[in-house]
C-alpha cells in the first residue's frame, strides 16, 4: 500500500474545531481511509467530544454516538450486537483517549474485551488528560510535567498494550501518527478479525506537551527512533515488531532518549539520574516484548 | 418525533462548523511548486484535511485550502524536499 | 391464555419474552438476579431468541442496552439498589438521548448497612432523569405494565426510557396466580419497533456532540417534561386496550379502590398498597371511611388525576417508602406542590414508612388511619405534615 491507494474522501471536515497540529485528527483522518463508510464511532468524553465541533454540524463525518465517559465499549459491543442481528455489516469503533480507556473507562474496556466483544478499541493516547487542561493519568510519562504534577510524575505509564494482550483478545496492536500506512494497515487488518480488536495509537499533543504545532509528526516519529514507543502486533499471544521500529531491536539504533525529552516543554525539568531511570525502563519493556516474541 | 426535528440532540457533517478556521492562523504555508515532487506527504499528515491533491500525470498537484488552514506547519515540517515554507501572516 | 404462579421476577422475564426483546444485558445483583436467570434459561432452552450481554457492571448493563437500543432493536435491562444507582449517569444519558428501552427496578434500600429488603429510595432517586416511572402492586401489573411500557415508550409521542418498579421480595420472590398472556394476543398489541433515529453504517448522523445553540439546548430538556406530560394520554390509551385485549384495566396512571364515597384516603405506591387495601375495609368497619388512591405512575407524575379524585376529602395521608432526606417523602412533595399550584387545601400527612425493609402491615396503616382522623377532627388541620412511622 502506498500514499497513491488512499481514498481521498474526506472525515475530517476542514474548519474543524481541532487545535492547530492536532494529533487526533490526523489519527481520525486514517480511520477514515482505513475503514471509510463501514465504521460507526463510540467516543466517551475527550478532546474529541470537542473536535468535533457544535450541534448541529459536525467536523467528523462519521456516523457517531457520544457517550458518557465510562460507558465506551458497553455501548459498541451493544450497537456490534444489535447489527449483527439486524444483519447489518460493518465496523464499531471506540475512539477513545488515554482516561477513557485505562483509567475510568478501564474496567469497561478490560469487560468487553474478556467477552471478546466484536469491537475495535483504538487508544488514542496524548498522555495525559488534554480536553480538561492537561492532567496526569496513568498513561502519562514518569517525569512529564502536568497540571496536576507540577514536578514531573512520579510513577510510570500503564502498559495498556501487554494488558489487553492477558486479555488473549484476537488482535493487539501499537501505531503512531508518525506511520500512517501502518496505522491503517493494522485497521485494516483489526477489522476483517472477528472479537475484540486494541489499537494504541501513540498521538503527541504540542499543547500538552509543549512544542510546537509543525512538530506533532516529529516527536512521534522520535518516540519511535529513540525506542520509547514501539510499533508491534500481538496475535495469539505473540508479538510481531513491526517495520518501523524493526531497526531498533538493536539498542545502538536507538537515538538517545533525551533527544525526544528535550524537544518537550513537559519534561524540561527532568534530571539527568531520572533520564537515566526511564532509559532502564525502556530497556526492561523492549526486552519484555521481545521475549515475548521470540 | 424523528431525525430532522430540532428538539433530538442530532447532527450533520459540516465543513467549517467552527467557522473559517484560517483565521486562527499567524502563519501560512506556501508551496514551491518548483520544489515539489508531488509525493503527497503533506496531504496524509494535514491534520485538517485542508490540503487537497489531484493526480496529474502519476503526480499529486498539491493545493492549500486557506480558508480553513489552521497554520499549524505539519506539512511543511514534513515535506521531504522542503517545498513548504511558513510564513508569517502578522 | 395460561395461568402459572409465577415470582415477580419470573413475570418480568415472561413480559420480556412475549415483548420479542433483541438484546438483554444486566449485571446480578439480590433480588433482580432471577430476573436475568430466567431469561437466560429461557434463551439456553431455546424458549426466547434474546441475544444476552453478560457484562461486568450495572453501568455497562444500561451502556450496552442503550447501544443495542440506539442501532434499532428493542433492548432491556433490570437492575436494583446499588446498580442502579452505579448506572445512574446512563439513566441519564438513555432519555436525554430519546433512546427508547425498558427497564426493571427491583426497589431495594441502599447502604450502608448491606441491607436486601425493600423500600424505594433507588427508583425515587432517578425521578429527574426524564424515564417514565410505573410500580407495580401485584406480580400480575408487573408482568402487564413490563409489556406496555415497550409500547408506551416507543410511541413518537413520548419516545423516551421507562422503568417498571417492584419491590424487593414482596413481588420480587414471592409467587402468585398470573395470567400470561398468548404471544399472538402481545404480538398484536406491540407494534414494530418504533425509535426516533437510529444508528447505521454509512449514515453519517452524530448524536450529542456540543450545542451552539443554548435555548434549543434548554427546549431538548424541556421537550423531555412535556414528552412525559403527553405520556399520560398514552398510558391512558394504551391501558385501555391492554384492558380490552386481556380484561386488566388499572386505571391508567392512578388506581382507586373505594375512593368515590371516602372521606379519607391513603396515597401510595408500590406491593404494600395491598395491606392499605385490607386496612381501609377495617378502617371502614370502625367508622372511619376511607379510600386507597394507588400512584401507579412516579413519573409522569399524575397530579391532575390525584386531584380529581381527592377534592372534596376531608384528609388525605400520603405514604411515602423513601425520604428525600432533609425534605419529605417523594410522592408527598410532588403533590403537595401540585395542590398549591392549583390553590386546592386540603389537610394532608405525610406519613414516611417501611424504610430499610421495616415491615409495616394492614394493621400498622389501621393505626395510621385512625391517629390521621383523630388528629384532624381535634385540630382541624394537620398538626406534623410529615411524620416517622412507627412513631415512638
Amino acid at each position: 500500500m502506498t500514499i497513491r491507494d488512499l481514498p481521498r474522501e474526506k472525515y475530517v471536515l476542514p474548519g474543524n474545531a481541532a487545535c492547530p497540529g492536532c494529533p487526533e485528527t490526523m489519527g481520525l483522518r486514517y480511520v477514515g481511509m482505513a475503514l471509510g463508510r463501514r465504521a460507526i464511532l463510540v467516543i466517551p468524553a475527550g478532546c474529541t467530544s470537542i473536535i468535533q465541533g457544535l450541534h448541529p454540524g459536525s467536523g467528523l463525518s462519521f456516523p457517531i454516538i457520544n457517550v458518557a465517559f465510562a460507558s465506551s465499549d458497553a455501548v459498541a459491543e451493544g450497537v456490534a450486537v444489535a447489527k449483527e442481528l439486524l444483519g447489518e455489516d460493518g465496523v464499531v469503533v471506540v475512539w477513545a483517549g488515554d482516561g477513557a480507556t485505562a483509567d475510568i473507562g478501564f474496567a469497561t474496556l478490560s469487560g468487553a474485551a474478556e467477552r471478546n466483544g466484536n469491537i475495535i478499541h483504538v487508544c488514542v493516547d496524548n498522555e495525559a488528560y488534554m480536553n480538561t487542561g492537561i492532567q496526569r493519568s496513568s498513561l502519562t510519562p514518569k517525569g512529564a510535567w502536568t497540571t496536576t504534577t507540577w514536578r514531573g510524575k512520579t510513577e510510570s505509564k500503564k502498559n495498556m498494550p501487554l494488558i489487553m494482550m492477558s486479555h488473549g483478545i484476537p488482535y493487539v496492536a501499537t501505531a503512531s501518527v508518525a506511520y500512517p500506512l501502518d496505522f491503517i494497515e493494522k485497521l485494516r487488518k483489526a477489522a476483517s478479525m472477528r472479537g475484540f480488536k486494541y489499537i494504541h495509537l501513540h498521538a503527541p499533543c504540542p499543547v500538552g506537551w509543549r512544542f510546537d504545532p509543525s512538530e506533532t509528526v516529529e516527536m512521534a516519529r522520535l518516540a519511535i527512533e529513540t525506542g520509547m514507543w514501539v510499533l508491534l502486533e500481538a496475535e495469539k499471544g505473540k508479538i510481531t515488531i513491526s517495520p518501523p521500529s524493526r531497526p531498533y531491536i538493536d539498542k545502538s539504533r536507538r537515538k538517545p532518549i533525551v533527544e525526544y525529552l528535550k524537544r518537550q516543554g513537559r519534561f524540561r525539568e527532568i534530571s539527568e539520574e531520572l533520564v537515566r531511570e526511564i532509559e532502564k525502563e525502556v530497556d526492561e519493556y523492549w526486552s519484555t516484548i521481545l521475549k515475548l516474541s521470540s | 418525533m424523528e431525525v430532522g426535528n430540532p428538539l433530538l440532540p442530532l447532527s450533520r457533517p459540516k465543513i467549517g462548523v467552527q467557522g473559517a478556521t484560517g483565521s486562527w492562523r499567524f502563519r501560512k504555508p506556501e508551496i514551491d511548486q518548483g520544489k515539489c515532487i508531488g509525493c503527497g506527504i503533506c496531504w496524509l499528515y494535514c491534520p485538517d484535511s485542508v490540503i487537497d491533491v489531484e493526480d496529474v500525470g502519476g503526480r499529486f498537484k498539491v493545493r492549500v485550502d486557506y480558508v480553513y488552514c489552521k497554520g499549524c506547519g505539519v506539512c511543511a515540517s514534513v515535506c521531504p524536499t522542503k517545498a513548504i515554507r511558513m510564513v508569517s501572516e502578522v | 391464555m395460561v395461568k402459572l404462579t409465577l415470582t415477580g421476577n419470573h413475570c418480568v422475564a415472561y413480559a420480556v419474552k412475549l415483548s420479542r426483546v433483541k438484546v438483554v444485558s444486566a449485571y446480578p445483583i439480590t433480588p433482580q438476579t432471577t430476573i436475568v436467570e430466567k431469561l437466560s434459561e429461557m434463551v439456553d432452552s431455546g424458549d426466547a431468541d434474546i441475544k444476552m450481554i453478560r457484562v461486568e457492571s450495572e453501568h455497562s448493563a444500561l451502556s450496552a442496552v442503550y447501544g443495542a437500543a440506539t442501532a434499532g432493536v428493542r433492548a432491556f435491562t433490570a437492575t436494583s439498589s446499588h446498580g442502579l444507582l452505579y448506572m445512574h449517569e446512563m439513566v441519564w444519558w438513555t432519555a436525554q438521548a430519546r433512546v427508547p428501552l425498558v427497564m426493571a427496578v427491583v426497589t431495594r434500600t441502599i447502604g450502608p448497612p448491606w441491607n436486601i429488603w425493600t423500600d424505594h429510595h433507588d427508583i425515587m432517586g432517578q425521578r429527574d432523569t426524564g424515564w417514565l416511572i410505573v410500580m407495580a402492586e401485584t406480580n400480575q401489573e408487573v408482568l402487564d405494565e413490563t409489556i406496555k411500557l415497550f409500547r408506551i415508550t416507543e410511541d413518537p409521542r413520548v419516545f423516551l426510557p421507562g422503568m417498571v418498579g417492584l419491590d424487593a421480595f414482596i413481588l420480587s420472590h414471592t409467587v402468585e396466580p398470573v395470567e400470561v398472556p398468548e404471544q399472538e394476543v402481545v404480538d398484536s398489541f406491540l407494534p414494530e419497533r418504533r425509535q426516533p433515529y437510529t444508528i447505521r453504517f454509512g449514515d453519517p448522523l452524530i448524536m450529542g456532540n456540543i450545542p451552539s445553540d443554548l435555548l434549543l439546548n434548554a427546549k431538548m430538556r424541556w421537550d423531555v417534561h412535556e414528552a412525559l406530560g403527553r405520556s399520560t394520554q398514552v398510558i391512558d390509551e394504551v391501558d385501555r386496550e391492554w384492558g380490552k385485549l386481556t380484561g386488566r384495566y388499572y386505571g391508567g396512571l392512578v388506581e382507586c379502590y373505594r375512593c368515590e364515597d371516602a372521606d379519607f384516603l391513603f396515597i401510595g405506591a408500590g406491593a404494600w398498597v395491598g395491606d392499605m387495601r385490607l386496612a381501609i375495609d377495617k378502617l371502614r368497619d370502625m367508622g372511619y371511611r376511607f379510600g386507597v388512591l394507588k400512584v401507579r405512575y412516579i413519573r409522569p407524575f399524575p397530579g391532575a388525576r390525584i386531584l380529581e379524585i381527592a377534592r372534596g376529602k376531608k384528609g388525605v395521608v400520603v405514604l411515602d417508602r423513601s425520604i428525600s432526606a432533609g425534605s419529605a417523602g417523594p410522592i408527598f412533595l410532588d403533590l403537595a406542590a401540585y395542590f398549591q399550584g392549583k390553590n386546592v387545601t386540603i389537610p394532608i400527612k405525610n406519613v414516611v414508612a417501611g424504610l430499610a425493609g421495616f415491615d409495616v402491615n394492614y394493621e400498622d396503616f389501621v393505626k395510621i388511619g385512625e391517629r390521621f382522623v383523630n388528629e384532624v377532627s381535634e385540630v382541624g388541620w394537620v398538626e406534623n405534615h410529615l411524620e416517622f412511622y412507627p412513631l415512638r
